[in-house]
């Protein structure tokens, strides 16, 4: 199925859950990402339960400081 | 009020833009905007808004110039390494423009003191550097529902986001509060392309402007990301969260409060 993540198509064979799409996405710092699907922010306690539909589309948003401390 | 020979010379490419015009520039010299963090994106916001003549410019920053801000944060210069930063700011941008009114405020942005700053002000550029302030910034902005203009960066990245606050997608909307503090990676392992904080702080300064103006459309309702690797410019829309803490259906937050100050470990860290 297809995923559309921050704005690209992504094939992945098997339907997974948000925190594996993290991880195959590979991700470092999970808890430095919020996540936007369809259009709607997710609760960080969902990643786990939340499982991706084809044409889904997932934006990873990363949490940014100023530069020097962060 | 009416512009001046002079005024007319200094701000011509201004008044010759069919969407600025005289009545335009007036605007911006009545106008107020508060720069919190005179660091890399507070920097060249501060410097372009003097430049475009905004009337008052207030800056707060309680920390003095260190010889490894000048690798980005261009209002300061080799000679005012040791100097407080909001009077090397100060006199950059009398130079610029000896005509702005300059309002400075040596403090650290916190719950006790940061709203009262904040109402005197049509616009605020959130150049702070951790993410305590982030939220202080968009919580006091929220309360004195003063718009504003939020930005990050980090390494090659970069981003920004136009606030409205009750109106559009806030801060805390996309993030909810700040990241565990084990998460967040030491100093020494957070750099950033300097010419980064020159794009962002530029693009932030660019929003104040068309906010003062009434120009274009703002950047609200979506987060522009910047890959600075890739020269990718990408605007994630992103719709308000009813469970926001903070201007959700059912909020959390109900006055100001300072969120805990991530510390780095001393030992790694260079600030
Ligand atoms: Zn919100």
């Amino acid at each position: 199925m297809n995923l559309v993540v921050n704005g690209k198509n992504t094939d992945i064979s098997d339907s997974m859950t948000v925190t594996e799409l993290l991880a195959k996405e590979d991700v470092k710092m999970p808890q430095m990402v919020s996540v936007e699907l369809n259009g709607q922010i997710l609760k960080r306690s969902e990643f786990e339960t939340t499982r991706l539909k084809d044409d889904d589309k997932v934006e990873f948003l990363y949490y940014m400081g100023g530069g020097t401390c962060l | 009020m009416s512009l001046t020979d002079e005024q007319i010379e200094r701000y011509s490419r201004h008044i010759i833009l069919q969407q600025v015009g005289g009545a335009g520039q007036e605007k911006l010299l009545a106008s107020k905007v508060l720069i919190i963090g005179a660091g890399g994106l507070g920097a060249p916001a501060g410097l372009y808004l003097a430049a475009a003549g905004v009337g008052t410019i207030g800056i707060v920053d309680g920390d003095n110039v260190d010889l490894s801000n000048l690798q980005r944060q261009i209002i300061h210069h080799t000679a005012d390494v040791g100097a407080e930063k909001i009077r090397s700011a100060e006199a950059k941008i009398l130079a610029i423009n000896p005509e702005t009114r300059v309002r400075t405020y040596k403090q650290w942005a916190k719950a006790d003191n940061i709203r009262e700053i904040i109402r005197d002000y049509d616009f605020v550029i959130d150049g702070t550097d951790n993410f305590a302030a982030k939220f202080l910034v968009n919580d006091a902005c929220y309360f004195e529902k003063v718009p504003f203009s939020h930005a990050g960066i980090l390494r090659f990245d970069g981003q920004l986001i136009t606030v409205l606050p009750g109106e559009t997608t806030c801060y805390r909307c996309i993030f909810g509060g700040p990241p565990p503090a084990d998460a967040v990676p030491s100093c020494s392992q957070a750099g950033v392309l300097g010419v980064l904080a020159g794009v962002i702080g530029s693009l932030q300064a660019t929003e104040a402007i068309k906010y003062l103006l009434g120009l274009g459309d703002l950047l609200t309702g979506a987060l522009l990301t910047y890959d600075a690797l890739s020269m990718d410019f990408r605007k994630v829309s992103l719709n308000r969260n009813p469970q926001c803490p903070l201007c959700g259906d059912d909020p959390k937050i109900t006055e100001l409060k300072d969120e805990q100050q991530i510390l780095c470990d001393p030992k790694n860290c260079e600030c």
